[in-house]
């Protein structure tokens, strides 16, 4: 085996913003470039935890001060296995929502500017489950990719 | 967020100077193009080049700006990178917009 990375598990904890959410998302597409994941991967990986992310900030965290967003990601055989948890309020109605791709056959003025988010979701990741534990949402969630590097081995 | 703009025959040409147009980028983005759109000619062509990073905000604001310019103008974009340009197809926005490969191949000759 010439690889000498250790398995990726990463645990990063980080205040709930925009700007915190990017600077994650920069720090983790250099580590996942680091263990031979291609562009496209990093693509999706980014895309996935910006929407979901976006999401906490957005509505879980809405009128709640110095929430926290709890990221773990695992590298196993078949992609990354991702865990994110915060404590702002619950899904509505306990779930997931639809994230229907929107519908475009229609006016200018009426094409949607939102509602893209949790069809991206549904798109790119796998076994997208949601649980309220206590006062925490947890959403967990995987996604294909090869890591070639370390599988190889 | 810093543009850079042309005017090229009949279209304005604008250049977003910026990686990420995010949920902490989007509305600046939007204010921004806003600005250097007024007054400007009926094609608008914004290329991103740059851009190696978009998000459903970004493309509610690209989306918004097309709508800001009306319907007697138009909104072209160009040069994706491919993760923008995979957002714009899985989105199916890709058949709302006119998508060049390059700026140049908006100017047939």
């Amino acid at each position: 085996m010439s690889n000498t990375k250790s398995k990726l598990d990463l645990h990063l904890i980080f205040p709930c913003s925009d700007l915190a959410v990017r600077a994650t998302l920069l720090n983790l597409s250099q580590k996942l470039a680091d263990y031979g994941l291609s562009q496209e991967e990093i693509g999706s990986v980014e895309l996935v935890l910006a929407e979901v992310m976006n999401n906490i900030v957005e509505h879980a965290y809405k009128d709640v001060q110095n929430g926290i967003i709890d990221l773990k990601i695992t590298m196993e055989k078949n992609g990354l296995n991702f865990t994110v948890s915060d404590t702002g309020h619950p899904m509505p109605k306990g779930e997931i929502p639809m994230g229907n791709r929107a519908l475009l056959d229609c006016e200018l003025d009426a094409l949607p500017e939102g509602g893209f988010g949790w069809f991206l979701i549904r798109d790119l990741a796998r076994e997208l489950r949601y649980q309220r534990r206590g006062n925490k949402n947890e959403l967990t969630f995987r996604i294909s990719v090869g890591l070639p590097e370390i599988l190889d081995g | 967020m810093q543009l850079e703009t042309q005017t090229r025959d009949d279209a304005l040409i604008i250049r977003v100077m910026a990686n990420r147009i995010d949920a902490a980028g989007a509305i600046d983005f939007k204010d921004s193009i806003a600005a250097a759109i007024k007054d400007g000619p009926y094609r608008v062509i914004l290329d991103l080049s740059t851009v190696s990073f978009l998000d459903s905000s970004g493309l509610g604001a690209v989306v918004a700006v097309m709508k800001l310019l009306g319907a007697k103008r138009k909104l072209e974009l160009a040069s994706l990178m491919p993760n923008v340009e995979k957002v714009f197809r899985l989105t199916r926005m890709d058949k709302i917009f006119t998508i060049h490969t390059h700026t140049d191949d908006a100017f047939p000759s």
